[in-house]
C-alpha cells in the first residue's frame, strides 16, 4: 500500500467506516471533515516531497495483465495541482455541509466515494484505470443531484447522466481504439505516451481522436455538449455544485492535456484549428448566455462554460505551429486556470447556496441591497465575482493572462484572430459580474433581501479559504508555476513529435 | 484415436447423477423432508461445480467424438453450475413445503444438464439432443404454479421452442446432407460454399436464438418472466443463455461460412436495440429486466459474430456471459426478496433494507456497464473485439445502446432510493443473501479480472 493509494482510498475507507460504525448524524459530520482534512494534510505532504520533473510516487501492480492493463498510479506537475484542488475543495465542502440536515450519513458517504473517485483520477496512469474513475463520478454526482438536489433534480440528474455517460463510452471507444493502435498492446498511458499509438494511420487516429475528444468535451463541457451543465449546476445542492464544477469539469480538460495531446499528437497538430475555434467560441458563446441569465447559479454555470473555454483555447493553440515559449505559456496558463477556476467557481457555487439557503430562491433580481444586511457575505461575493473576471492579484488574472499571451504569442494568424475574440470573452465576463454585484449586493433591496443573513461560520469557513488561496495564486504564483512549467515543456515536446 | 475417459465428463455426471437420486429421493420421502432430495441435488451440482473447476487447467481435448474441453466448455460449466446453485438457493424458501419442490429442483438441474451439453458439444446431433434436454424441463417449469398466467406463458414458451427446435432440426439435416457429417470438425472441412448452407445454417441459429433470448426469437421471454414465478424467471432467462452464446460461438469459430460475421452483427444490432427499446415503457419490473435480458442478448451476439475474427472474441464472450449470468441473477434475486413487481413497489426500498437496495444498484449499474462490475470488464473486452473485427459501427450501436439503457435502469433505481410514505414490507432473507453474494461476486470479479481472464 503506497502513500497515493492511501490517499486515494482513506475517504472510501471512512465512507465505509461510517456504516460499519453505524455513527450518528454528529459523528458522521465530523468523520467526514476529519477524513477530508488528513487526505488534504497528506496530499500537501505529497506535494511537499515530491521532486519532479518526472512521475513520483509511482505503483504499477498488475491488475488485467491479458489486456496489458494495470493499477498504475502515479503524480507530476500537472496531477499535483489538481490533487490538492480536490482535497481542498472537498474539505470545504464537508465544512460547509455541516449544516446539512437531510440523510447526512448517505450524503458525506457519497461524498468521500467522490473525493477518492476524483482523486484516482488524477492520478491513474492507465486509461482503463482512468476510465473506471470517471465513470464513478458520473454514478456517485448522479445520486447527489438526485438525492439532494432540488427544483426539477430528477431530470436535471438524469440529463447530467445521459449525457456524460454517452461521452464517457465515446471516451471508451477512444480508448480501446489507443488500445489496439499501440504496438505492443497496451492501456498503459506512460508506455502510450512514449510511444504514440497509429502514428502511421492518420485517418484511424483522427477517428480516435474525435471519439476521445467528444467524450472528453461533455465533460469539459465546450460548446456544442454543454446543455446538460445549467440543469444540473441550477438543482444540485450546493456542495454538489461546487465538486461538480470545481473538480468534475477539470477531468475533461485534464484529459486533453494527459491523453488526447501527448498519446495522439499527429492528429492533434491535425486538427489543432478546430478545438481553438470549439474554445473560443465556447468562451464567446458562454459569456453571452450568461450575461442573459437572471437566475443567479445558471449564470455562474455559463461563466464555467467560458472559463473552460479558455482551456481548451490554450490547449488547441498548443497544436498549432508557431513559437514554442509561447504555446508553452499556454499550456501552463491552462493548467493554472483549471486550479484558479476550481477555487473561484467552487467558492462562488457555495455563496450561491448560502442564499438559497435563506431565501430558496437563485431570482437576481429579487434581491438588492444585501451588502447592507450581509456585509461578510457581501465581501465574499465580491472577492469571488472579481476573481472570476479576472481582476489582477487574484488567480483567474495570472491563468487568463498567461492562456492569452501565450495563444496571441504563438504567432499564427489564426491563433491571433482566435485569441482577440475570446478577450471579447472577458470583457463580457467582467459586464456580467459587475451587473450581478449591482443587481444583488447594491441598489434597492428587493423582496427576498430581508430574508438574507450574513453567513454563519461555517459557511465562513468553507469558502474564506478557497478565496485565501485564489488570493495567493494571484499574488505569488510562483510556487504553483514551477510545478506546472515542465509538464507544459515536457507536453509541448510530445506533441511536436 | 477415440478418446472415451468418462472422467472428462465428470461435472456432467456429477450433475446426472445429483438429479436422478435426488428424484429417487424425493419419491421416497415424505413432504416436510422432501429437504433431503434438494439436499442431494444441491450435493450433485455442488460436486459437478468443483469437478469442473479441478478441470479448468486440463489439455484442449475432444471427448467421445462430441464433446470439446476447451475454454469454452469451462466456463460454461462453471457459469451454469454456479447459477444452478444461486437459483436453487433463491427456490428454497418459496418452495418450501411445496407438494412438487423435488421436482423443481430436480428439473432445474436437467435444464442445467442440457445447458452445459449445449455449450459443450461439437456435434450437430448432441446439439439438438442438448437443446430438447434444456428446453423440456424449462417448459415444465415455466408453467409449475398452474395457474393461468403460467400456463399461458409455459403454452407460448413450448409453441415458440418447439417451432424453432423444429426449423433447427431441418437445418441440421441440411447441414448434414450438405458437407457429409455432423461434427463439426467434417463440417468444416466438407461443407461446400452454397446458398442451401447458409439456409441451413440460418435455421440452425434460430433454434439457438430461441435459447439465447435473441431477436426474431425473444417472445417468449417478457411473457415467461413475467407469467412464471419470479424463481423460474430467474432460471430462465440466466442458465440457458449460456449454453446457447457458447454453441453459437462454437458453430461460428469452428463451422460457419464467410457470411457469419455480417449475419450476426446484424441480429446483434436489432437485438441489442430492439431489447432496450422495449424496455423503455415498462412497469413491470420482470418485463422491464426480461427486455433488458434480451437487450443484453445484443451484446453477447457481438463477440459471437466476431468469432474468428479477432482473439479477443472469445475471452469478450466468456467473460461477458459469466457476467452477464451473475449479474441478471442478484437484479432478479432482489425481485425474488421482495416478492414486489410494480417499479412503484420499489419506494422506500433503500430505507427499509439499505443492503438490498445497494446489491439492486449494482447489479443495475453493473448491466449497464459501469466500472468496476464484472460486466464492464466483459463490455470492454466486447467493444474491443468489434474494433478489432473491423465492425467499428456496431461498436458504435453497442455503445449507444448502452447509453440509451440507462434511461430505464434508473427508472427503476430512482424509487428504490426515494421515501416511501409506507413501510414496505421486509424482504425474504435468504433471497437477501443471494442478491448480497451475486453483487460482492460482480465486484469481485470486474475487481479481480486479471485472475480470471488469464484462464480464458
Amino acid at each position: 500500500m503506497t502513500v497515493l493509494s492511501l490517499v486515494i482510498f482513506l475517504p472510501l475507507a471512512a465512507a465505509l467506516a461510517m456504516y460499519l460504525l453505524r455513527l450518528g448524524d454528529r459523528a458522521v459530520r465530523w468523520t467526514w471533515i476529519a477524513a477530508s482534512a488528513l487526505d488534504l494534510a497528506l496530499v500537501a505532504g505529497l506535494w511537499i516531497g515530491y521532486d519532479g520533473p518526472g512521475v513520483g510516487y509511482e505503483t504499477n501492480a498488475r491488475w488485467i495483465p491479458s489486456v496489458r492493463a494495470g493499477y498504475h498510479l502515479g503524480v507530476d506537475g500537472l496531477s499535483l495541482p489538481l490533487l490538492a484542488l480536490t482535497a481542498l475543495l472537498f474539505l470545504c465542502c464537508a465544512v460547509y455541509s455541516l449544516r446539512q440536515e437531510h440523510r447526512v450519513r448517505t450524503f458525506a458517504a457519497l461524498f468521500l466515494f467522490l473525493e477518492s473517485v476524483s482523486l484516482g483520477l488524477f492520478a491513474a496512469l492507465d486509461l482503463l484505470l482512468f476510465f473506471v474513475f470517471f465513470d464513478l463520478s458520473i454514478v456517485a454526482m448522479y445520486f447527489v443531484i438526485a438525492g439532494w438536489g432540488h427544483g426539477e433534480r430528477l431530470r436535471s440528474a438524469l440529463r447530467f447522466f445521459l449525457y456524460t455517460f454517452f461521452g464517457s463510452l465515446a471516451l471508451l471507444l477512444g480508448f480501446i481504439g489507443l488500445y489496439l493502435g499501440s504496438d505492443p498492446k497496451t492501456f498503459d498511458m506512460v508506455e502510450l505516451t512514449r510511444n504514440p499509438p497509429l502514428a502511421d494511420s492518420p485517418g484511424l487516429a483522427g477517428l480516435v481522436l474525435l471519439a476521445i475528444g467528444v467524450g472528453l468535451a461533455v465533460k469539459t463541457p465546450t460548446v456544442p455538449f454543454h446543455t446538460w451543465l445549467p440543469p444540473a449546476h441550477t438543482d444540485a445542492p450546493a456542495a454538489g455544485s461546487a465538486v461538480l464544477a470545481g473538480v468534475l469539469l477539470k477531468m475533461g480538460t485534464y484529459g486533453f492535456v494527459r491523453i488526447a495531446m501527448p498519446m495522439l499528437p499527429d492528429a492533434w497538430r491535425t486538427y489543432a484549428w478546430v478545438i481553438v475555434a470549439v474554445g473560443a467560441v465556447s468562451v464567446v458563446y458562454g459569456a453571452l448566455v450568461a450575461l442573459a441569465q437572471r437566475d443567479l447559479k445558471r449564470l455562474v454555470a455559463y461563466t464555467s462554460v467560458n472559463h473552460m473555454g479558455y482551456i481548451v483555447l490554450a490547449v488547441g493553440a498548443a497544436g498549432l505551429a508557431g513559437d514554442e515559449a509561447a504555446r508553452r505559456l499556454a499550456v501552463t496558463g491552462a493548467v493554472t486556470q483549471m486550479v484558479s477556476h476550481g477555487l473561484l467557481t467552487g467558492a462562488l457555487f457555495l455563496l450561491c447556496g448560502v442564499l438559497y439557503e435563506r431565501t430558496a430562491s437563485y431570482d437576481m433580481d429579487g434581491y438588492g441591497g444585501v451588502a447592507r444586511v450581509a456585509p461578510v457575505f457581501a465581501g465574499l461575493l465580491a472577492v469571488a465575482s472579481f476573481g472570476s473576471l479576472g481582476l489582477p492579484g487574484l488567480s483567474g488574472f495570472i491563468a487568463e493572462f498567461q492562456i492569452f499571451t501565450g495563444v496571441i504569442g504563438a504567432g499564427t494568424a489564426g491563433a491571433a484572430v482566435a485569441g482577440g475574440i475570446s478577450v471579447l470573452g472577458v470583457l463580457i465576463t467582467a459586464a456580467l459580474f459587475l451587473r450581478l454585484l449591482q443587481r444583488v449586493l447594491l441598489g434597492t433591496p428587493g423582496p427576498l433581501t430581508p430574508r438574507v443573513t450574513d453567513a454563519g461560520t461555517a459557511e465562513r469557513a468553507a469558502i474564506v479559504p478557497l478565496l485565501a488561496l485564489a488570493l495567493v495564486v494571484g499574488v505569488a504564483p510562483r510556487f504553483l508555476l514551477d510545478l506546472v512549467e515542465p509538464v507544459s515543456a515536457a507536453v509541448i515536446a510530445l506533441v511536436a513529435r | 484415436m477415440m478418446r472415451e475417459n468418462p472422467a472428462d465428463l465428470l461435472p456432467e455426471l456429477c450433475t446426472l447423477l445429483g438429479a436422478v437420486l435426488g428424484l429417487l429421493t424425493g419419491m421416497f420421502v415424505p413432504r416436510r423432508r422432501q429437504w433431503t432430495a434438494v439436499a442431494v441435488c444441491a450435493a450433485g451440482v455442488l460436486a459437478g461445480l468443483a469437478a469442473a473447476v479441478a478441470a479448468v487447467d486440463g489439455p484442449r481435448l475432444m471427448t467421445f467424438d462430441a464433446f470439446m474441453l476447451d475454454p469454452v466448455t469451462h466456463v460454461t460449466r462453471v457459469t451454469v453450475l454456479g447459477s444452478t446453485l444461486l437459483v436453487m438457493a433463491l427456490a428454497y424458501a418459496p418452495l418450501r413445503g411445496h407438494r412438487r419442490e423435488t421436482e423443481f429442483h430436480v428439473l432445474t438441474v436437467f435444464t442445467a444438464l442440457g445447458t452445459m451439453a449445449l455449450g459443450a458439444t461439437s456435434d450437430l446431433l448432441v446439439l439438438v439432443a442438448a437443446y430438447l434436454l434444456a428446453s423440456i424441463p424449462a417448459y415444465a417449469l415455466a408453467g409449475f404454479a398452474k395457474d393461468a398466467r403460467g400456463t399461458e406463458a409455459a403454452l407460448k414458451y413450448y409453441l415458440m421452442g418447439a417451432l424453432l427446435g423444429l426449423l433447427m432440426l431441418t437445418g441440421v439435416t441440411l447441414l448434414y446432407g450438405l458437407g457429409g457429417g455432423t461434427s463439426y470438425e467434417s463440417l468444416a472441412r466438407g461443407l461446400p460454399s452454397s446458398p442451401a448452407v447458409t439456409v441451413g445454417a440460418v435455421l440452425l441459429v434460430a433454434g439457438l436464438l430461441f435459447k439465447a433470448g435473441g431477436v426474431p426469437a425473444h417472445f417468449w421471454v417478457p411473457d415467461v418472466a413475467e407469467g412464471s414465478s419470479p424463481v423460474v424467471a430467474t432460471l430462465v432467462t440466466t442458465v440457458p443463455k449460456i449454453g446457447a452464446f457458447a454453441a453459437l460461438f462454437r458453430l461460428g469459430d469452428e463451422v460457419m461460412p464467410r457470411s457469419w460475421a455480417l449475419t450476426l452483427a446484424l441480429l446483434a444490432a436489432v437485438t441489442m436495440t430492439l431489447g432496450n427499446l422495449a424496455a423503455f415503457a415498462q412497469d413491470n419490473v420482470r418485463r422491464l429486466l426480461a427486455y433488458s435480458t434480451v437487450g443484453q442478448a445484443g451484446y453477447l451476439l457481438v463477440p459471437v459474430a466476431m468469432a474468428g475474427r479477432t482473439d479477443l472474441a472469445r475471452p469478450a464472450l466468456l467473460y461477458y456471459v459469466a457476467a452477464y449470468a451473475l449479474t441478471n441473477l442478484g437484479a432478479f434475486a432482489v425481485v425474488v426478496a421482495t416478492g414486489r413487481d410494480r417499479l412503484a413497489d420499489y419506494r422506500g426500498l433503500a430505507r427499509r433494507s439499505p443492503l438490498l437496495a445497494l446489491s439492486l444498484v449494482v447489479c443495475l449499474l453493473g448491466l449497464v456497464g459501469t466500472p468496476p462490475t464484472a460486466v464492464f470488464v466483459g463490455k470492454v473486452l466486447m467493444l474491443g473485439a468489434a474494433l478489432n473485427g473491423h465492425y467499428t459501427w456496431l461498436a458504435v450501436v453497442a455503445a449507444v445502446n448502452t447509453v440509451a439503457s440507462v434511461f430505464y435502469y434508473l427508472r427503476w433505481i430512482v424509487p428504490a432510493c426515494r421515501t416511501a410514505d409506507e413501510e414496505p414490507p421486509a424482504p425474504s432473507r435468504p433471497a437477501s443473501l443471494v442478491a448480497y453474494t451475486a453483487a460482492a461476486l460482480t465486484l469481485a470479479l470486474g475487481v479481480g479480472s486479471g485472475l480470471f481472464l488469464s484462464f480464458g
